[in-house]
């Protein structure tokens, strides 16, 4: 018999660690605005994952609260952000996110 | 036994998506590794018994978010492959996964040193077993957040309506063509429309 | 009268404002007139309020007049204010009346001169400020005075502005007395950072009653004797007196004689109980000054060929005397010789003034004598001048020269030292003996040696030399009385016949030293001295009148030890030096300092500039980076180790 473990809150946490340095390593590395978008997604889901477990944790219902309101803005944001991208892209389709420094001067 | 493989199952979903997402070259299927993460974050919602978390998370970020993305990268044209291959600055390739890893490092050490150190119900609803009255408190998981959202958090409620109508406002505005005139006096000023 | 003591000095400039507003109009002599009678009038006032201090108690001889508040400045207060008692009142007796007889002169000296009322324009204005200077009541009244004479001096001595050495003169006095000045002003300030205010009573109050430090005493002491060595043109700053001749005889006589280069003096009398409670050395410093000034003058006097110059030299040597009499703590002796000198002095220039006009402005001893005849008044008057300040009794100058050689003989502290600077005063007197009988004999007697040069001069064409007009010649009369009875100010024989020394009481009763010695001793050094001093007469008439001694003039003493060349080289090569160094310091150092500030800063910014890429992607990075340092920390604090 395999040894069983339940998950632990723990368990969740490191795996948002795991899911938030790959999104950040994400925004570092790529140069599309639109991956660098999603990475960035990417770390707010690692945020919402780790609320939810401590939420668990803690036996508190306002860590999964917190994440309604992260999700609510994080669509927000999604919108506004990709309404600017795609203002920018119109003109220029094939801008990424070193053209930015253009503007500079 | 089943907690472990869902756990299992579900983390390779995530991480696995996620890695999807920053390696792929084309946007279109990075779009698509992302829905896969989120897919996968929603089933640990679930694990962790927050069922109404783990639908909204599915119908607005996979949903909606997703789709949106998919939306403009069709829209824009922009599905052409990026080259990975090059990358102007050489320094950023290298210190990106150092940072990377160095915040992973760092975050998990912070997790272990701080969860050695606190004492974890492992309870497997979010219910106490038994309330302070000593009377059992089986409400639902939406019931539950209902009654914190609209009670301790109401204000910030309205706040982040007050925010969405902002949103949708602005990026209307930001993302309009520029009407005739204004097009007519950039043509004429040469400034390339 | 005592009210109105402000009268004293205001007459003097309401007639400077007169002649100011009308003097092109009223001209030649009617200006002269004008000023003569203001200073005049002050005389008047002065001689009155004379009479009601006589008729007051010796205690309440002391009445201050306040004309406003002038500067009520937080802990400061300084009221534009005029003291009247006995000290202030002698110098201003003598300064009015000594003023008024040189004014009435200079109506016939300056006669004729294209900027007559211009003259006597600066002449009141140096009335003026002279009797701000004496009558004041706090230090900043009489250091408005100071400068105000200052000033006056400079625009008289180079009233002739179109010679060179006019100007340059002027100049020069002006600068001098200037390092003087510096001291003056520590001094103030020092009295009021100690005592809280600058009035004299305050002052001297302070130091009789034990509540000024010894060495703040001695700080003030030693810095207005600074101010005094400016003025009063003792080393190493008497250089600008023998060039101040350059102005015209009058202008030599009142202010470079009788009243202003006497306010040095005035002054340390003045403070005399910060004298003495100042360190003995700082008398003694005082006293070692004058006695070498003394000398020094007289050894160069010996050696001049101007008529003027030798007198300058005198008058140094004289203002000597009286600074040794100071640091002696002779107070009264002081006094005294600052009025018999300003009698015979004053009479000395203003009678060779009167050969200078005769011989038509010549002013070279070399190429006068046998005056006599010509010029008996100017020679007789000149005659007793030259007996008084030779030291013969019964005239003036002996009486209180005397005084001054007894004091420094019989000094209680120091004794060595003071029994030497007896000595130096002795020397210096028969010094003075000698080079004035010097220059009677060549001015007034023996052959005239002006016959030969009459092709030289363009004067109106028969070049014969002849007396002054009447009104030169009276204040020379007056003069010559006063020095002849002068002496009976204070005659040393009884307690009742030393008037000064009674009149001044209050003033100086802190800090007078009387002599203590007995009556063999102080007869024996009076008739010593006297026997010296004729003498010393005998051998210059054998020298320049017989001709059977051989003339000793070296060619260094004229040149007044070279001392003005050495000023010039010093302030030329090691000054320089100095003041080069001092301007690259700022200019390297302080200034290096502030523009390395601003380049340091402007490195620091150019190479921190080097972040700002441009690139959002770096930006990131560098969150990224600081988020680690951030997570280490806290990381680290958590476990302990931080």
């Amino acid at each position: 018999m395999i040894a069983v473990a339940t998950p632990t809150p723990t368990w969740y946490l490191l795996l948002a660690a795991l899911l938030f340095a790959v999104g950040c390593t994400g925004v570092l590395v790529r140069r599309n605005p639109l991956v660098m978008f999603m990475s960035i997604e990417l770390m707010l889901n690692a945020v919402n994952l780790s609320f939810v477990a401590f939420s668990k944790a803690y036996t508190d219902i306002s860590g999964q609260t917190t994440v309604f309101f992260v999700l609510v803005v994080a669509a927000a944001e999604v919108v506004v952000g990709l309404g600017i991208i795609v203002a920018i892209l119109r003109r220029r389709p094939s801008a990424n996110a070193d053209d930015i420094a253009e503007l500079k001067g | 036994m089943i907690e472990l493989l869902v756990f299992i199952i579900a983390s390779l979903m995530v991480v696995g998506g996620a890695l999807g997402v920053i390696l792929r070259r084309n946007p279109v299927h990075a779009a698509l590794s992302l829905i896969l993460t989120l897919f996968g974050v929603a089933v640990h919602f679930v694990a962790m018994e927050a069922h109404f978390l783990a639908a909204v998370q599915v119908i607005v970020y996979a949903g909606a978010i997703v789709v949106l993305f998919l939306f403009v990268i069709m829209l824009l044209g922009v599905d052409k492959a990026e080259d990975l291959r090059t990358e102007p600055m050489l320094r950023q390739r290298i210190l990106g996964p150092i940072i990377g890893v160095g915040v992973l490092g760092l975050v998990g050490a912070g997790i272990l040193v701080a969860r050695s150190r606190t004492i974890v119900r492992n309870a497997t609803g979010l219910d106490p077993e038994v309330a302070a009255d000593g009377t059992l408190n089986p409400d639902s998981n939406v019931k539950q957040l209902a009654r914190s959202l609209f009670s301790d958090y109401v204000f910030a409620f309205e706040l982040t309506s007050v925010l969405l109508v902002i949103a949708v406002v602005g990026t209307v505005l930001l993302a309009r063509r520029p009407n005739k005139g204004l097009q007519a006096a950039r043509d004429k000023a040469g400034v390339n429309a | 009268m005592l009210d109105v003591i402000w009268l004293i000095p205001a007459l003097p400039l309401a007639g400077f404002l007169l002649i100011l507003l009308f003097g092109r109009r009223l001209g030649d002599p009617k200006a002269g007139l004008l000023a003569t009678a203001m200073c005049g009038g002050a005389f008047l006032v002065t001689l009155l309020t004379f009479f009601d201090l006589l008729s007051k108690d010796a205690e309440e001889r002391s009445h201050v007049v306040t004309i406003f508040s002038w500067l009520p400045v937080g802990g400061l207060k300084v009221d534009a204010a005029f003291l009247a008692d006995p000290l202030s009142i002698t110098m201003a007796l003598f300064v009015t009346g000594i003023g008024t007889l040189i004014h009435l002169y200079a109506t016939g000296y300056m006669k004729g001169d294209p900027k007559f009322s211009k003259f006597f324009l600066y002449l009141n204005l140096f009335a003026f400020s002279m009797l701000m200077l004496v009558l004041g009541e706090n230090m900043l009244v009489t250091f408005l005075g100071w400068e105000g004479v200052g000033t006056c001096s400079y625009f008289l001595i180079s009233f002739w502005h179109t010679r060179e050495s006019a100007a340059t003169a002027g100049k020069k006095a002006f600068v001098t007395n200037r390092v003087g000045d510096w001291g003056f002003m520590v001094a103030m300030f020092l009295a009021f950072q100690a005592v809280g205010s600058l009035s004299y009573s305050g002052l001297n109050l302070a130091a009789e009653g034990g509540v000024l430090s010894k060495s703040t005493a001695t700080a003030i002491t030693m810095m207005l004797f600074i101010g005094a060595c400016g003025k009063s043109a003792q080393l190493p700053l008497y250089l600008w007196l023998p060039d101040a001749m350059e102005g015209p005889t009058p202008v030599s006589a009142l202010i470079h004689a009788a009243t202003m280069v006497t306010a040095g003096v005035y002054l340390m009398v003045r403070v005399n109980p910060v004298i003495a409670t100042a360190f003995s050395w700082a008398p003694a410093v005082i006293a070692v000054v004058g006695a070498a000034t003394a000398l020094f003058a007289a050894t160069v006097a010996v050696a001049q060929t101007d008529i003027k110059k030798v007198l300058a030299y005198s008058t140094v040597s004289q203002l000597g005397f009286m600074f040794l009499a100071v640091g002696s703590g002779a107070y009264v002796a002081a006094i005294f010789h600052m009025v018999t000198h300003a009698f015979f002095k004053a009479l000395l220039f203003l009678g060779s003034g009167s050969v200078i006009h005769g011989m038509h402005h010549e002013q070279d001893m070399r190429r006068m004598g046998a005056l006599r005849a010509l010029m008996p008044v100017t020679a007789g008057t000149f005659i007793i001048g030259w007996l008084a300040i030779a030291g013969v009794p019964p005239f003036a100058g002996f009486w209180s020269k005397d005084e001054i050689l007894l004091s420094a003989w019989a000094y209680p502290n120091h004794q060595a030292l003071y029994k030497i600077l007896w000595g130096v005063a002795l020397v210096t007197a028969l010094l003075t003996a000698y080079y004035m009988t010097r220059q009677v004999v060549m001015v007034f007697f023996g052959k005239a040696r002006w016959e030969d040069h009459s092709g030289d001069h363009g004067a109106h064409g028969d070049f014969k030399p002849h007396e002054s007009p009447a009104v030169m010649l009276l204040p020379l009369v007056v003069l010559c009385g006063l020095s002849v009875v002068g002496g009976v100010l204070n005659l040393p024989f009884t307690e009742s016949t030393k008037r000064l020394l009674h009149w001044l009481e209050p003033i100086v009763h802190f800090g007078e030293i009387e002599p203590h010695e007995s009556a063999g001793v102080k007869w024996g050094l009076a008739v010593g001295t006297a026997a010296l001093c004729i003498v010393s007469i005998g051998v210059a008439l054998a020298v320049y009148q017989r001709h059977k001694l051989r003339a000793v003039e070296p060619q260094i003493l004229a040149d007044g030890w070279r001392y003005d060349r050495f000023v010039s080289w010093f302030m030329g090569k090691p000054g320089r030096d100095a003041f080069e160094a001092t301007a690259w310091a700022d200019r390297t150092i302080v200034d290096g300092a502030v523009n390395g500030v601003a380049t340091a800063v402007r490195r620091t910014g150019g190479v921190v500039r080097r972040t700002q890429t441009g690139f959002v992607r770096n930006y990131a990075l560098l969150i990224g980076g600081g988020v680690i340092l951030l997570l280490g920390w806290f990381l680290l604090r958590a476990l302990g180790v931080l």
